[in-house]
């Protein structure tokens, strides 16, 4: 049985076409692979880096591979997937940028969804605490987290646009995880969102 | 038409009730061409099969034996009386529940359990084979498995399965046959025997053409038997099955029915009466020519050298489901060997798994108690048969 999808994940299976060719990018124990295999019958592929996750991904008959978005997506060739997925996961690579450049030279669409650094309360917690925060989406301490990378919405469109993509869609993601789409140049969500999820195109599709 | 058979065995059977399996035996009418440009007729292709094949001819599962194993993947051995080699793997219930599908697995040609193989009677002269016996590929083995197919009637396998050079052919398969196979697991196996594997089965071959009861492959004519150079070739390669850890854990510097060194070179050490132990068994069942058949059908895989060098050309276009399964303490098979043709299958945009199982027993994990290897298995070929169809 599909299990009921956390609200970010069906705000991002609600962005891809039936039948679409997908790859999802960290894709954890596969829940957003199996619905969109079931309901959306798209062709779907995925990349995890913990074994565990990945044999519960095999055993619910889902194709995933064992791999690292930092090294192993270089192998995959230019272009063959509709959309390439990397959900909540940009924050724990090494080199998010090198990792965005694959994700949009292997896909026609990319969508990547990332807790939000720049919310209000992270932002009070180092400014009235003096202490890096620690906070529902981002549990850990600063010596243990594997969030290495964070950002906020600002700084992962600089990105976006760094890397010569182009913003189709954004959302912001609140603190029970619903969605609500914004302008991605809007400070408002940087401020007061938990979460975002950006639809980004190459340039050269946008046109 | 092919004959069905029964097979016969070099070996005594100190397990004779055990069930023997049939054969098929291809008359000169249909001779397998082999990729040295020569071909072999008669063929007999020896087999067991497990649970029964549906109406549909839907439910079939191909199982391929490495380098030492047979046909008798799932049912007691006639000639050692022990459980099959996967017995864990496949039966009512099991990863592989042949109360739904029909598992065949086939000897090997070059084989001695039953499949044409340098033992047997060479036409020409009605004296065995030996050295004249042709040199075969896995390729070869394949294209023998695909004859076997096709005389049973069995258009499209639903998956096919096997570990180290039983993982090859699996590779083999998806590459000579994507059409007929709709998923495969290749397990500890690699697209290429590497260097170093050649290397160990150099050694293996070293030792037995240099044990003067080998009579240059003729010790069937002269009766003997080069059972020392055999053993001393199944001990070597046996190091390279299993891993540093799993030989320290399970035998260490412990001494064998002893206190103190002998100052002699007797089995001093249990390391070394265990090893003594795998070589006479082996020698038991195992025909000696038949090992350096086989090994040298290994050494000669490269599935990337038949494709212009990129791997990923075998694979192209494959509507092939694949699992590839791997063991962290493989050294002769080694994580990076399968990971290879994940790759390849990636840049091929195929279907593919790859899972990675943590252990410290080395290369014959795959014939071991592995649960998440079993879990693995049974989820992926549930799903591939819930994706076809079959109940």
């Amino acid at each position: 049985m599909t299990k009921i999808l956390r609200p970010d994940l069906a705000a991002i299976a609600a962005l891809i076409p039936d039948g679409a060719r997908v790859l999802d990018v960290g894709c954890g124990e596969g829940d957003l692979l199996e619905y969109l295999v079931s309901r959306k019958q798209v062709d779907g592929r995925g990349v995890e880096l913990q074994q565990p996750n990945v044999n519960a991904c095999v055993a619910r008959g889902l194709s995933v591979v064992q791999g690292d978005a930092d090294t192993d997506l270089a192998d995959y060739p230019s272009q063959v997937f509709d959309v390439v997925i990397l959900s909540q996961t940009i924050q724990a690579t090494r080199a998010p940028r090198d990792v965005l450049a694959q994700l949009l030279r292997i896909g026609r669409r990319v969508i990547v969804s990332f807790p939000n650094f720049g919310h209000w309360r992270i932002r009070l917690s180092l400014l009235i605490q003096g202490r890096m925060p620690q906070t529902g989406t981002l549990g850990y301490r600063w010596y243990e987290t594997p969030n290495i990378h964070l950002c906020t919405i600002a700084d992962f469109l600089a990105l976006a646009r760094a890397c010569g993509s182009y913003v189709e869609q954004a959302f912001s993601i609140d603190e029970r995880g619903r969605t609500r789409r914004m302008h991605p140049n809007a400070w408002g969500p940087n401020l007061h969102a938990e979460g975002a999820i950006f639809m980004l195109a190459t340039a050269d599709i946008s046109r | 038409m092919a004959e069905l058979g029964i097979p016969q065995f070099q070996q005594s059977l100190s397990a004779p009730e055990a069930d023997t399996g049939q054969a098929l035996v291809f008359p000169d009418s249909q001779p397998l061409l082999l990729d040295s440009g020569r071909s072999l007729a008669p063929l007999t292709t020896a087999y067991k099969t497990y649970g029964a094949l549906n109406d549909a001819k839907s439910n079939s599962v191909l199982i391929c034996h490495a380098l030492t194993g047979d046909q008798f993947a799932a049912s007691r051995h006639p000639v050692t009386g022990k459980p099959g080699w996967w017995d864990m793997m496949i039966g009512p219930g099991k990863p592989i529940d042949t109360t739904r599908f029909f598992v065949i697995c086939p000897n090997v040609i070059g084989g001695c359990m039953g499949s044409t193989g340098p033992a047997d009677a060479d036409p020409a002269t009605g004296k065995p084979y030996g050295l004249s016996f042709p040199l075969i590929t896995i390729r070869d083995m394949v294209r023998a498995q695909a004859m076997l197919l096709d005389a049973l009637g069995i258009e499209k396998i639903l998956c096919v399965l096997g570990g180290s050079m039983g993982g090859m052919q699996v590779l083999q398969w998806a590459a000579s046959y994507p059409e007929r196979v709709i998923s495969a697991v290749p397990i500890a196996a690699a697209a290429r025997h590497s260097a170093q594997n050649i290397a160990f089965h150099e050694v293996g071959r070293q030792a037995i053409m240099a044990d003067p009861e080998w009579k240059n492959g003729d010790y069937a004519l002269h009766g003997t038997r080069p059972a020392k150079g055999l053993a001393v070739a199944r001990m070597a390669a046996h190091i390279t099955y299993l891993s540093e850890a799993a030989l320290q854990r399970k035998f260490g510097r412990a001494l064998q029915n002893r206190d103190s060194f002998s100052f002699a070179f007797g089995p001093d050490f249990r390391i070394e009466s265990y090893l003594h132990h795998q070589g006479i068994t082996f020698v038991e069942r195992f025909d000696a020519n038949s090992y350096l058949y086989i090994t040298r059908a290994m050494d000669y895989f490269d599935l990337a050298a038949d494709h212009g060098g990129v791997l990923a050309e075998a694979f192209r276009g494959a509507d092939t489901r694949f699992c590839i399964i791997s063991f962290t303490s493989d050294w002769l098979f080694p994580t990076v060997e399968n990971k290879r043709v994940a790759h390849a299958l990636n840049a091929a945009a195929a279907n593919v798994s790859f899972v990675e199982i943590a252990t410290d027993r080395g290369h014959d994990a795959f014939l071991l108690d592995e649960p998440e290897m079993f879990a693995t298995v049974r989820g992926f070929v549930n799903s591939v048969a819930a994706q076809a169809g079959v109940e």
